[in-house]
């Protein structure tokens, strides 16, 4: 990772990004969700940054603090090899009743890089994020009978949920 | 077929291939001159698209994936690739272990290759300790070294299943005979033949026998005649080419924008590799080739696997000539556990031991990103820290998830029997899928 990138991020985009920092060589920018999509095309196509290579898509549960959830983007660029970290800040819209329809949202990329069809995936099985437009939506890694969202700081980790199919004829 | 760079006993081969054509051809002409129906639009039945599972137990699926398949007679019209059937709650587990009782989780990622994960993860640990440069020298070079060897018993296996599963039993044995003799060395050096959980937060467990780089030298000849041997065998091989050659193509756009890394991305062409584009490690002291493939072909793939064997092979050569004497961890009390001659007998030290254990090495705040070249491509951990012995995130990015998510893509359109192949060229490895 580099500072140029930061730099240039920086210039792209100004004010939207909310914060930046440096550690140990990653370069990081914050922007909101809202921005998203617009933030990692712009980064994409941009002929100075060029990020054209989406390394990991994943996302992280603050609990107990607000906004909760931050979806974290990994950027490669595939012509100088320099990388940047793209996080989005989410808050927790849910009201408790379980519904799909509260759950946090941010918008879909993959229409951008076909394999963020996979990780989005992942992380609304995990974290139960859920992205706006994308064509297939379901449990990746859990099974569809899963109830909660694992990787999240508030489901217990010895939580047992046995997968007992029943006939429901019987 | 037009290839440049197939040998010329290949280029024989294809020759016969054309003399059985044009015999067939010969012959269903034969057929319609003594009066047989050959006009194929009459013999048509009415179908319809048929759901067809394949696995998630299925011979050719070695690693537990589950492909339900919609297919109009031989040919695949839609497909639905289902993963995590060796979901492990890897990260959910690690953010209640220590760093270090992370490493034996880290084993069963891509349980092939072991080795690569463990140093994958321990420089990420070390990463956001800001400890990467203080690493010794001699534990820097035993890392490449058990790094290389599980590399390539990875590529070993993933040639002797890929020709198995196409019915060459044989090159099974060979190839699995040599990973076996790999293993047998590893498990010199870790105790254990699979799950070695051998390096540490700021080296390795304990240092390499004077014997092993002897050992090592003294495999060589033996993998290199087990290696030729399945060139000889297969690269000729007129059932081999033909299920290989030609199939699972993916182009180089295709592939960066499904996130490949590893063999996969460079048999497309493009000359990705990590220990090349970001060295780690002392692999910048190394001379090394990353080969290319042309096609982006199965059998690209199969001959890229082969030959960072021997690329690999190289590397260990050059680490035995290079590798200093010396300490084989970091010399600081708060990281690695004190002797046991210490703990045993001085207080400061039982101290140490037993916070080092119960609380974990204490790690400060914060977030890194980092990525090695692991058997299927750019292995990577995303650690946040809170300050504590316990990471409060840490994820994995598993090469082979994002390979098998371009699965459905490479095989729709095709037949069933091209499944196979492709799949075993993308070497899914369900725990590193899974996690």
């Amino acid at each position: 990772m580099s500072q140029r990138a930061l730099d240039r991020a920086q210039a792209l985009f100004g004010p939207r990004i909310v914060s930046s920092h440096a550690f140990h060589g990653d370069e990081t920018i914050v922007v909101a969700a809202e921005h998203i999509h617009e933030v990692l095309q712009t980064l994409r196509d941009d002929a100075d940054a060029h990020f054209d290579f989406l390394v990991d898509l994943t996302a992280v549960d603050h609990y107990g603090e607000d906004p909760r959830f931050e979806v974290v983007y990994h950027l490669r660029s595939m012509a100088t090899g320099e990388r940047l970290r793209v996080k989005a800040q989410l808050a927790d819209t849910e009201d408790g009743t379980g519904s799909i329809e509260t759950l946090p949202r941010i918008p879909s990329i993959c229409d951008l890089w076909k394999c963020a069809n996979w990780m989005e995936r992942e992380v609304f099985d995990m974290f139960g994020i859920k992205f706006e437009n994308h064509p297939d939506l379901r449990r990746i890694l859990m099974y569809e009978e899963f109830i909660g969202y694992p990787l999240r700081k508030d489901y217990p980790k010895d939580k047992r949920q046995p997968l007992v199919r029943r006939d429901p004829n019987t | 077929m037009a290839d440049t760079n197939v040998p010329p006993t290949a280029r024989k081969m294809v020759i016969g291939l054309q003399d059985v054509s044009d015999m067939a051809a010969a012959s269903s002409s034969d057929r319609a001159d003594k009066g047989f129906d050959t006009d194929e639009e009459d013999d048509e039945l009415p179908t319809e698209p048929m759901t067809l599972n394949m696995g998630p137990s299925h011979p050719a699926t070695h690693g537990t994936v589950r492909i339900v398949l919609t297919v109009e007679g031989e040919t695949i019209k839609d497909a639905d690739v289902q993963v995590g059937y060796l979901h492990r709650a890897f990260e959910k587990e690690s953010e209640h272990a220590t760093y270090t009782q992370i490493f034996p989780y880290t084993d069963r990622l891509n349980y092939v290759s072991p080795m690569l994960n463990n140093v994958g993860y321990a420089l990420a640990v070390e990463k956001l300790l800001g400890i990467v440069e203080d690493v010794p020298e001699r534990a820097q070079y035993i890392r490449v070294i058990v790094g290389e060897l599980a590399r390539m018993a990875d590529h070993m296996t993933c040639m002797a299943a890929g020709a198995m599963e196409l019915g060459a039993m044989t090159i099974y044995f060979w190839a699995i005979k040599g990973r076996e003799w790999i293993w047998e060395i590893l498990e010199e050096i870790s105790g254990a033949r699979m799950t070695h959980s051998y390096v540490r937060v700021g080296g390795v467990a304990y240092d390499i026998h004077e014997s092993i780089p002897g050992k090592i030298k003294a495999l060589y000849p033996k993998l290199e005649v087990i290696l030729s041997d399945i060139r000889q065998a297969l690269y000729e091989n007129r059932i081999f080419r033909d299920r290989m050659d030609g199939i699972g193509v993916f182009s180089k756009e295709n592939a960066l924008s499904y996130g490949w890394t590893g063999v996969s991305l460079r048999s497309t062409g493009v000359p990705y590799d990590v220990r090349k584009d970001h060295p780690y490690l002392v692999y910048d002291r190394m001379n090394f080739s990353v080969p290319v493939g042309e096609k982006g072909d199965n059998f690209d793939r199969y001959i890229l696997r082969m030959e960072e064997t021997y690329q690999s092979m190289k590397i260990l050569l050059q680490c035995f000539e290079q590798i200093p004497a010396g300490p084989v961890v970091v010399d600081d009390p708060r990281i690695v556990l004190p002797p046991k001659q210490a703990v045993y007998n001085t207080i400061e030290s039982m101290i140490a031991h037993f916070k080092i254990i119960v609380d974990g090495v204490k790690v400060p705040p914060g977030e890194i990103y980092s990525y090695t070249e692991a058997g299927n491509g750019e292995l990577g951990f995303y650690i946040v820290s809170d300050g504590t012995g316990r990471p409060a995130r840490l994820r994995c990015r598993p090469p082979c998830f994002l390979i098998t998510s371009a699965l459905r893509e490479m095989i729709v359109g095709g037949s069933i029997a091209d499944i196979v192949p492709t799949f075993d060229m993308m070497n899914m490895i369900g725990g590193e899928c899974d996690r």
